[in-house]
């Protein structure tokens, strides 16, 4: 099921109205889902979608809304900043009346303190800039010319930077180089090692893993007490 | 994540470095250990772009306990699996 919500303006930004994707039956447990980001959002999109089935199964309800700049959004995604998609995680919270979060690797920088949940395989502010700043190195390397990461980081920090096709900003690009995710109360990690086998976001190409998904909505239904179908 | 505490005999690290290569192409264990010193890689597996091979470094880097300079990736160590076996060792065993 696709639908919208609003995203409302804050902090300077401009509020819009974003996608979301759902399964929305009404139930008592509404888990919002913080996807990973970039590329990764890209090779793990069909293992999210397939966990959110899986938990839809199992009798609760999932939302996976666009975060501004990403996917259908019609915001630029360089105007976006660190702050302003924590208040759009947060304002989704509220407007898909979520009482759950399962965030994804990058997307546990944005999980909402309020709500109980879990950060599936969190990754770090600077990993991620390091990877894609990396992949950025190496392509022009290859198309011969060079670039050296101190370069990249310091041209990034004042001037925002075109990363594997995405354009950062120079606050998001600050913000990143020393944001980490924090559990708050009654929110837990789950570590690719509960789950099994290599994480998808490693694949060169997008993949699915039916037991990998099986496994986290597992863990995410017996945590809630619900049995997994 | 495992780090470098079992990965002194060189067995134990073709092996990890084998396991890695077959987590990024989606192989089989048993696909990529049939990989060997030629084996090509970077410019050879159409999948293995400069995204992948930056997130293989990346890993490579969380599971042997490394770190990895801009100016320690180049062509050769890239290209075979021996050369990147190689530089991995070194990297482990700089004396």
């Amino acid at each position: 099921m696709i639908f919208t919500w609003n995203n409302p303006a804050a902090g300077g930004t401009e509020g819009a109205e974003e996608l979301c994707v759902g399964f929305d039956r009404d139930r008592a447990v509404r888990v919002l889902v913080l996807p990973a980001w970039f590329d990764e959002a890209n090779k793990l999109r069909r293992f999210t979608l397939e966990v959110m089935r899986r938990l839809d199964s199992a009798g609760i309800d999932s939302l996976l809304p666009d975060l501004p700049g990403c996917n259908e959004s019609l915001v630029p995604l360089q105007d976006q900043t660190l702050e302003g998609w924590r208040s759009a995680a947060m304002a989704a919270a509220g407007a898909l009346r979520a009482t759950h979060v399962l965030a994804i690797r990058a997307g546990a920088l944005l999980a909402p303190e309020s709500l109980p949940g879990w950060h599936y395989a969190a990754q770090s502010g600077p990993k991620l800039l390091r990877g894609m700043i990396r992949a950025r190195t190496i392509a022009s390397r290859e198309a011969g010319k060079a670039e050296t990461s101190e370069e990249l980081m310091a041209a990034g920090r004042t001037g925002g930077l075109v990363l594997g096709g995405w354009p950062l900003g120079a606050a998001m690009f600050r913000a990143l180089e020393t944001a980490e995710p924090v559990l708050a109360p009654g929110q837990s990690d789950i570590a690719q090692s509960a789950i099994g086998g290599p994480g998808l976001w490693l694949r060169a190409e997008p993949d699915e893993d039916a037991g990998q998904a099986d496994r986290l909505a597992t863990l995410i239904a017996e945590s809630l007490g619900n049995s997994a179908a | 994540m495992t780090t470098s505490a079992n990965l002194d005999s060189e067995a134990a690290l073709e092996r990890e470095l084998k396991g890695l290569i077959a987590d990024v192409l989606g192989l089989d264990p048993a696909q990529a250990e049939a990989f060997g010193p030629e084996s090509g890689l970077f410019g050879h597996l159409p999948e293995l772009d400069s995204m992948a091979v930056a997130g293989l470094l990346t890993e490579m880097e969380d599971r042997l306990g490394i770190v990895i300079e801009d100016d320690d990736v180049d062509g050769e160590m890239l290209e075979t699996f021996g050369g990147l076996l190689a530089f991995a060792r070194g990297k482990l065993d700089p004396r």
